[in-house]
């Protein structure tokens, strides 16, 4: 049960995106192709699951126990950086037609404050293993399914007669804006 | 003169939040009052021209190909040590903005002026550019705080503005109100720069 609630909020309710306001450069950056955005969804889902547990593992069975708590935020950017780079690698080798579909996202993924994002957020929610993942992968999901709305709304809007001047930022972050308040009404839900 | 330029063109021009649309993730969260947006400002720029020096001047001595790792390196520390000093003088403001000061490692608007920058010039002119940007940034911030305390509880930096008569318009402190804020500022930002042009 508990786990469920964690896996709705980091779903629906504290939403990543419109919630947390983390991920927004891919968000307004990458949010204009349905399929360009579900394939950057997927490829953020599966780093920030991975990413998570292992900045879990360092976090506690390698800053915790020699008191260097301190030196979280250097450890996990570090972690990520390079973990983009061992699974790039990996999925290359192993799964081609995946690396085709996700390749060209996962480089940007590390400056993606998602991911690190749900590092630190473990951390000071004090989740535990089980929890940490159900929570980052909720997290991956709730950020795939606001970029993938997003997309079908900006494929419609190319055909809006939008402002000169409100055209590209402005109108995303209104419309993302519009979205932040339907996604309050889920806010009932636990 | 030119390092005039340098140290302004981040103020308007270049402006990193509106005319770039970087380092969103700070604007948007930390501005629901102004005493959030200030400490993010002070511990951007900490961070931001701090970097800027080292990177300037360990710029000769890093091979391009491991760069981007060294400056995130940098920046990180300067975060620590931001994030530590939030931590032991100001633990309210330091719990306001919780992950959001770690998050500064991530700020594309940072790791952006050492690519673009700081990794291909001098020392003064990297501390002035790091200057104007966290200025700009500082602008942008102010601005959006502003707005959204205003509005979302009647008061700015605590202080009460509109009277008893003014019913808070809660979601302007909520996230949605962030999104349309800056949306808006946007707005008005291209408005005036093409007004002026024209």
């Amino acid at each position: 049960m508990e786990l469920l609630v964690i896996f709705i909020s980091a779903l629906l309710i504290n939403n990543f995106v419109l919630h947390y306001f983390l991920g927004i450069c891919p968000f307004i950056g990458v949010s204009n192709r349905l399929d360009s955005a579900f394939s950057m969804g997927l490829a953020v889902t599966f780093v920030m699951t991975i990413a998570a547990t292992v900045s879990w593992l360092i976090y506690y069975l390698l800053l915790v126990p020699y008191h260097l708590e301190f030196l979280e935020i250097v450890s996990f950017i570090l972690v990520i950086a390079s973990l983009v780079q061992v699974v790039e690698m990996f999925i290359k080798k192993v799964s081609p037609p995946l690396y085709q579909a996700l390749g060209i996202y996962l480089p940007l993924i590390t400056t993606n404050c998602a991911i690190l994002g749900v590092a630190l957020l473990t951390v000071l929610k004090k989740y535990n293993f089980i929890e940490t993942l159900v929570f980052a992968l909720g997290a991956g999901l709730g950020f795939t399914l606001a970029i993938v709305i997003m997309a079908g709304i900006r494929e419609e809007l190319e055909f809006a007669d939008v402002p000169e001047t409100l055209k590209g930022a402005g109108i995303t972050l209104i419309t993302a804006g519009i979205l932040a308040l339907a996604f309050m009404g889920f806010s009932g839900l636990v | 003169m030119n390092l005039w330029k340098e140290f302004i063109k981040g103020w308007w021009k270049e402006n990193p939040v509106f005319v770039m649309v970087l380092g969103m993730c700070p604007t948007l969260a930390v501005t629901n009052s102004v005493k959030n947006a200030i400490g993010m400002i002070g511990a951007v720029a900490f961070v931001l021209i701090g970097s800027s020096f080292i990177v300037s001047i360990i710029r000769k001595m890093v091979p391009n190909q491991v760069r981007i790792a060294t400056f995130i390196v940098v920046i990180a520390t300067f975060v620590t040590m931001a994030d530590r000093y939030l931590a032991a003088y100001y633990p309210d403001l330091s719990r306001a903005l919780g992950p959001y000061v770690p998050l500064i490692v991530v700020n594309c608007i940072i790791l952006g002026r050492q690519e673009a920058f700081a990794s291909k010039n001098g020392i003064l002119a990297s501390v002035l550019d790091a200057l104007g940007m966290s200025i700009g940034f500082g602008i942008a911030l102010m601005l959006m705080s502003s707005v959204r305390e205003i509005l979302g509880s009647g008061t700015w930096l605590g202080m009460k503005v509109l009277g008893n008569w003014y019913i808070p318009w809660q979601v302007m402190i909520l996230p949605a109100g962030a999104f349309f804020v800056l949306g808006f500022l946007i707005w008005g930002f291209n408005s005036v720069n093409k007004a002026f042009k024209g």
